[in-house]
């Protein structure tokens, strides 16, 4: 059982440059063979400045782990639920501050008993600007 | 590309078959994601967890979802992307990602979508939406 005291806590915040073959191998990874993700000269005749990210990119750039010092058995977690709200497209280039948070803490009871249900963010900001990029946020449940 | 003015609540995205799930595919999924969860590729630690052997990513059926809707109209127009994932997803597994406008709003040139993702049992193991801008 994950205590609600956790809610709010935050996590130090890393900083990630997004590279070129980590786009390129993740759309390679998830099977789009799109070009604009390979090739600048395919993204600047799509019209993008630089290489753009397949929009669940954002996954990849990971805060430090939020869920370390939880308690949480990663054999006993299914992802629930997922979304992304972005503010600025990311770019091969881009210099991001992630930072994780927890944003909910509650308890479920469904046909496999009860479950604590963990709601956490990953907020991206330019690290130059300190512009929002990014917010995900992610649901994950804990079987007892 | 898809233009904003050829859009209205019922269009449908045209729909996106994806290969057949490999071992290699999860394997590649995890470094490109840096998700090691060891579910997704090692074999008896899966076994050990009950999962009857290794499942794929819900993460890799929500970037199906997301390759649907910017094949539709381009990476950089995504506002918003969601899903919830409903049923497990093996290596074999194959996967097929429709989507439909429920909502258009002329001011803001943006769409709303309705997606999800079926296996070959046509079983949907994810469903979302998303907020586009055009």
């Amino acid at each position: 059982m994950i205590d609600r005291s956790q809610i709010g806590r935050q996590t130090e915040s890393g900083l990630i440059e997004v590279e070129k073959g980590a786009i390129r191998r993740f759309a390679e990874a998830i099977g789009d063979h799109n070009p604009i993700y390979f090739d600048e000269a395919a993204a600047r005749a799509a019209g993008h400045e630089r290489i753009p990210a397949p929009p669940t990119f954002v996954t990849s750039l990971r805060p430090p782990d939020i869920r370390e010092g939880m308690g949480v058995d990663m054999r006993r977690l299914l992802h629930g639920e997922q979304s992304f709200d972005v503010k600025r497209p990311l770019h091969a280039g881009d210099r991001v501050r992630v930072v994780a948070r927890v944003a909910d803490v509650s308890e479920k009871t469904g046909r496999s008993g009860t479950m604590d249900v963990l709601v956490t963010e990953q907020i991206g900001t330019d690290a130059d600007t300190g512009a929002l990029m990014f917010v995900g946020r992610s649901t994950v449940l804990i079987r007892r | 590309m898809t233009r904003f003015e050829d859009i209205r609540p019922g269009t449908e995205l045209p729909q996106l078959e994806k290969d057949a799930i490999t071992r290699v595919q999860l394997a590649r999924y995890a470094g490109a994601s840096a998700d090691f969860n060891p579910i997704h590729i090692d074999e008896p630690y899966a076994q050990a967890a009950g999962m009857g052997g290794v499942i794929a990513h819900g993460m890799l059926s929500m970037a199906f979802l997301g390759q649907l809707v910017t094949d539709w109209a381009g990476p950089t127009s995504v506002l918003r992307l969601e899903a919830r994932f409903r049923s497990i997803v093996r290596p074999g597994d194959v996967l097929t990602v429709r989507g439909t406008v429920t909502e258009t709003d002329a001011a803001a040139r943006t769409a709303h979508v309705r997606l999800s993702c079926e296996n070959q049992e046509g079983t949907t193991v994810t469903d979302g939406g998303a907020v586009v801008r055009f």
